[in-house]
């Protein structure tokens, strides 16, 4: 080895340099394959909204217009104008509050109740025919329930929260027990491993990526759904915010809500994906 | 206990007597086996081989006690099996470790279980974590892992997982090894050096291992005793070959050797002239 570089220093060095020059291309080829595509989808929707602007003789704001309006309110998000006049930030956490809330307490009841539905045959059948019948049921429907027995709108939000991200968590942590590999349980009674060590060691690990998918399934309705409940109990939220700006007939706000809504579920989706790549151990085929 | 038990336990390790198995598919009742009487020594290397669907893999299940026989008893040490224990050690076809926890882990999952607080069902005591940790380390060196203690199973190549499987079965000592086509998923290569090493180990440690193949070679480099079953449904033991090869074996002198060959053509022989394809017995 040290012989041949140092009798060709000369040959060697065209040689390891021109890799370089390529792997340069293939970047920035690959590169704009990562940029340009969704560039240009940002860009046609922008367009079709100028169009649509002009079309309407700004009774929908322009883009530029309402890129403006959003330099100012995020200049100041958190201000405090009394107690139905506060920035946007506050609309955002109160709504994300209350979908931690209502999707904390689905959590504490949906995840143990899926455990025992995929354990227990018996519970399965008897609690299959409820599932079905009232997971297609629209959680509004289940607010004035809540309205009606929490008497206050804050928790009737939360409840609606609750109601509709449980189903996800009951179905994805069920079906995840149902499917653990039966050659794991057969270890499990070859070594006759305690119930703790099969719960810890080989249910819980299993099921993990199932009951991700249900919490990411959970918390994206649960999105969904706080929008709408806000603009029927009103109150401090982004829902209720929108709302207000629609009777405030100020379009441009509605636009930027909008955009928040979408980032935020974005960022709420993309966290959950990373936390559940970090827990699922794809077995490599031999 | 006397001399002349302890022989018959030695002699009748396992002791499978009029073992017949069915299974309750929607077509109907399939028998699997049917008459299975055997006898396995403490010891003794007994290899099941037989065309695939012949129900080998569903002895072997009798055995470890995983399911249960329709009919017959099956005996170990003089006890019913009833269920799994860890005093019969299985070697899962696919290896089966638990991708989460690293090969360490895996192994000290069963340790843990047998010789740790709460595991000894016999009165011995149990043994601290400093005893523990040594022993998982002892099987791991015994396949050769120790540096690969703290991958996991997705780290590590198909013949080093089942290397792991082997050193989980081997690290609670059971009283029986059963391996269920331990070396099926691997290449050549790596199979023959795998079945080299589990010639030493059983040498060092005298286990009783049941193991089904569907490798003559293997069979005959491996057993004391191959069974070969004949075809399903409703498949039996065809016949018992009593393997005399002197040990320790090398592949490499008992290519050329006589016996050796003629172990061979029996077994193949059998397989393929009176058992001939799955197809034409079904």
């Amino acid at each position: 080895m040290v012989s041949t570089t140092n009798t060709i220093p000369a040959a060697a060095a065209p040689a390891v340099a021109a890799p370089p020059e390529r792997d340069i291309g293939a970047m920035l080829s690959s590169l704009f394959m990562a940029a340009l595509p969704p560039l240009m989808g940002i860009g046609l929707l922008v367009g079709i909204w100028a169009l649509v602007s002009l079309g309407t003789k700004d009774s929908i704001p322009s883009p530029l217009e309402t890129w403006r309006q959003a330099v100012e309110i995020f200049s100041d998000p958190f201000y405090r104008k009394g107690p139905n006049d506060l920035g946007v930030g506050w609309n955002v956490l109160m709504s994300l509050q209350r979908v931690a809330l209502g999707f904390g307490l689905a959590a504490v009841v949906g995840i143990p109740a899926g455990f025992l539905i995929g354990r227990f045959n018996f519970l399965s059948r008897m609690l299959n025919p409820l599932i079905s019948l009232l997971r297609p049921v629209s959680p509004l429907a289940w607010l004035p329930i809540g309205l009606l027995v929490f008497k206050g709108a804050n928790p009737a939000a939360i409840w609606t929260i609750f109601i509709c991200s449980i189903w996800p968590m009951i179905i994805n942590t069920a079906v995840g027990v149902q499917r653990v590999p039966q050659d794991y349980m057969n270890v499990a009674r070859v070594l006759n491993l305690s119930e703790w060590k099969i719960i810890t060691r080989i249910l819980f690990p299993s099921v993990l990526p199932y009951m991700l998918t249900g919490v990411r399934l959970a918390v994206g309705t649960a999105w969904l759904v706080i929008v709408a409940a806000e603009m029927l109990t009103g109150g401090v939220g982004i829902g209720f915010w929108v709302w207000d700006e629609w009777n405030n007939l100020n379009v441009k706000n509605i636009i930027i809500a909008i955009f928040v809504i979408g980032i935020v579920g974005l960022v709420l989706e993309y966290m959950l994906i990373k936390v559940a790549t970090a827990f699922t151990f794809e077995e490599v085929k031999s | 206990m006397s001399e002349t038990s302890n022989e018959k336990i030695n002699a009748k390790f396992i002791e499978i007597n009029g073992v017949a198995q069915t299974f309750k598919t929607r077509k109907g009742v399939f028998p699997a086996l049917r008459d299975i009487n055997l006898n396995v020594a403490q010891g003794e290397f007994v290899a099941l081989i037989g065309h695939s669907g012949c129900g080998k893999s569903t002895l072997l299940n009798l055995i470890a006690g995983l399911t249960l026989p329709t009919q017959g008893t099956l005996l170990c040490a003089n006890r019913e099996i009833a269920g799994p224990g860890p005093e019969r050690a299985v070697v899962f076809q696919n290896h089966s470790l638990l991708p989460w926890l690293t090969c360490f882990e895996n192994i000290y999952l069963g340790v843990e279980r047998v010789f740790g607080a709460g595991g000894r069902s016999t009165g011995a005591a149990s043994e601290s974590k400093v005893q523990l940790r040594e022993r998982t380390n002892a099987a791991l060196e015994l396949v050769g892992l120790s540096a690969a203690a703290h991958k996991r199973p997705g780290e590590i190549s198909g013949g080093m997982k089942q290397r792991v499987g082997i050193a989980r079965a081997l690290a609670i000592e059971p009283k029986v090894l059963l391996m269920d086509e331990p070396f099926g998923a691997l290449d050549a290569l790596t199979r023959a050096k795998l079945q080299d090493e589990l010639l030493e180990i059983v040498a060092r440690t005298h286990s009783t291992v049941v193991m089904v193949t569907h490798d003559v070679d293997e069979a005959v480099l491996l057993s004391d005793k191959i069974v070969m079953m004949t075809n399903g449904p409703a498949a039996t033991i065809g016949e018992i070959l009593a393997v005399d090869l002197a040990r320790p074996r090398s592949r490499v002198a008992l290519a050329d050797d006589a016996q050796y060959q003629s172990y061979r053509k029996a077994v193949i022989d059998f397989l393929y002239t009176r058992q001939g394809h799955v197809e034409k017995a079904a």
